[in-house]
């Protein structure tokens, strides 16, 4: 027993003593290269995408202080936050973003209520494909804007008319998306469900869809910035309010400070949303994120 | 006398049609008694997994049928389980669920399905690892889950695709004594398909060599090696008697297929 704790100490000591002192310097240089799918300390993940954000903004600014161009064409930074402040304090600010946010939610969710399980079905039966896939690719190629003219016609300048816009932009993109993450389940967990003598019906709802979840949840979050895009073309063409709106009403005034709050708002919205679905996409398909690192 | 617990009856599969028709099965036929160990062995593309595939309902054959006690089967059942050699435990699911998964069908209580869940994974060696999820094990663990997967809902007939195909040699020859382990103690029918013949002999009560394409049974060699199998048997005379003759006629296939490449 006593000889134990004797050695103990010996071979701890020619654990730490025997890589040479090159191979520690060398580890720590590798540690700290820039490789292809490497990792990144997430604080500096934070500080790089801060840094590009700052590098923007202070180029702007540099451009509007050096008087390259003229205000009518390119705001300061100051000019545009202040025009945001006051179109804040007078509600214009809050209404616009409000009445965009709810558009593109409720368009985006028939998109996604339409999209989602004919993606499925079309992934998953070859009849299906057969009879879907051919015209939505069809029409997926159609520009939407040109749907904005025959959309007004058909629906008028209302409400449903932006939500039709943003279907056409949306759902056929989605459609494809969506087979094409399903086709990815492995042949091998559907072998399995009917081995165990599952049915078509629970085939899909307990094990095609939770496979392809995680994927399918990207194509939301993809699809869903293009969905912006829609929005704003619909707000631009006919609305009474809304971001898109906004930024008509100003180009008529030329007020560019305005033009480029709407912008720097809808992109603020977009990297948002995108943001939180991230992080509900990591949280809720936790088993999924080792795979996709 | 009893009908055969699985019986192969004059399969023929063919792939495609017209000029690229490919003939993988013609004429394949074999019984498997209750309870028996078999292994079909082959080249690789020779139709043993094409056969498999069949035999569990999961691919039509072109003629012939299988039949469990007797009675042709229609499509894929309970009655068979199988375990594939690529990984197939739902990554979604924990260790203990995706055992559950598999007997969602039966008449148990959540407590009763629990239960049975852990007797597995422990039957495997693994109850410990019951709240881990798939990516977290190492390939040799997630075939020994598939297995207690397969066995928790007590099919009477085992298929297996080249279950320990994609594993390191040491830990195929483990999972090879953990198998044989566990069919020493719970007895069942099994149909086991590989090219590797020390895995056939070591595993096996019959191993049955099928030809190239078309695939047929060509040679049928009953085990007489007793039982309990241990590591040690691999090394015997009577083992490498058994390992030659096989890879004598599994050899003459090759050369087939290599003669008509060149």
């Amino acid at each position: 027993m006593s000889k134990i704790p004797d050695q103990e100490p010996a071979t701890r000591t020619a654990g730490v003593a025997s890589p040479p002192a090159g191979g520690l310097v060398r580890r720590g240089r590798r540690r700290r290269r820039v490789r292809l799918y490497g990792p990144l300390d997430p604080r500096i993940y934070v500080s790089v995408a801060v840094a590009a954000f700052a590098v923007m903004l202070a180029a702007w600014w540099l451009a509007a202080a050096l008087n390259l161009t003229s205000d009518l064409f390119l705001p300061s930074p100051g000019q545009v936050w202040s025009r945001g402040v006051e179109l804040a304090r007078d509600g214009t600010l809050g209404s616009a973003t409000w009445e965009s946010f709810r558009r593109i939610s409720i368009g985006f969710l028939i998109s996604t209520a339409f999209g989602l399980p004919i993606g499925i079905l079309i992934g998953t039966y070859r009849v299906a494909e057969a009879a879907i896939e051919p015209p939505v690719d069809f029409i997926r190629y159609m520009p939407a804007v040109a749907f904005v003219p025959v959309s007004i016609v058909w629906f008028g300048v209302g409400e449903s008319q932006k939500y039709v816009l943003i279907f056409i932009g949306t759902f056929f993109q989605q459609v494809l998306m969506v087979m094409d993450n399903v086709k990815r389940v492995p042949r091998e967990y559907v072998d399995i469900g009917y081995t165990l003598g599952l049915r078509d019906p629970g085939i899909l709802l307990r094990i095609v869809l939770p496979a392809s979840a995680p994927a399918i949840w990207d194509t939301l979050r993809i699809t869903l910035g293009w969905a912006w895009t829609w929005l704003v073309v619909a707000e631009l063409v006919a609305a009474p309010n809304g971001l898109g709106h906004l930024i008509l009403t100003a180009q008529r005034y030329f007020e560019t400070d305005t033009i480029f709050l709407g912008i720097l708002i809808i992109g603020l919205l977009g990297l948002a949303m995108d943001q939180a679905m991230k992080i509900i996409g990591g949280r809720v398909f936790g088993w999924a994120e080792t795979r996709r690192g | 006398m009893t009908a055969p617990k699985l019986s192969v009856a004059g399969l023929r599969k063919v792939f495609g049609g017209d000029e690229q028709a490919l003939v993988a099965l013609d004429g394949a036929a074999f019984d498997l008694v209750e309870n028996e160990f078999a292994t079909l062995v082959g080249t690789s593309g020779c139709g043993k997994s094409t056969l498999l595939m069949i035999a569990a309902g999961l691919e039509e054959a072109t003629e012939g049928q299988v039949l469990v006690n007797g009675r042709p089967i229609d499509g894929p059942g309970r009655d068979r389980g199988m375990v594939f050699q690529t990984y197939t435990l739902f990554p979604w699911l924990t260790v203990q669920r995706n055992v559950e998964f598999a007997m969602r069908a039966e008449p148990l209580g959540k407590a009763e399905r629990r239960r049975v869940a852990l007797e597995h994974l422990a039957l495997v060696g693994l109850e410990q690892f019951a709240d881990s999820y798939p990516s977290q094990l190492s390939g040799g663990m997630r075939q020994r889950v598939a297995i207690a997967r397969a066995l928790s809902y007590r099919p009477e007939i085992l298929l297996m695709d080249e279950p320990f195909g994609a594993l390191d040699a040491q830990t195929r020859q483990l999972m090879q004594e953990l198998l044989t382990r566990v069919w020493e103690q719970h007895r069942l029918t099994v149909l086991f398909v590989t090219h590797d013949i020390d895995e056939a002999v070591f595993l096996s009560d019959r191993v049955l060599v099928m030809t190239n394409r078309p695939g047929r049974i060509k040679l049928d060699v009953p085990i007489a090696l007793e039982r309990p199998r241990r590591f040690e048997l691999i090394s015997s005379p009577e083992f490498l008697e058994y390992k030659a003759q096989l890879l004598v006629s599994v050899r003459e296939e090759s050369l087939k297929t290599a003669g008509s490449a060149v």
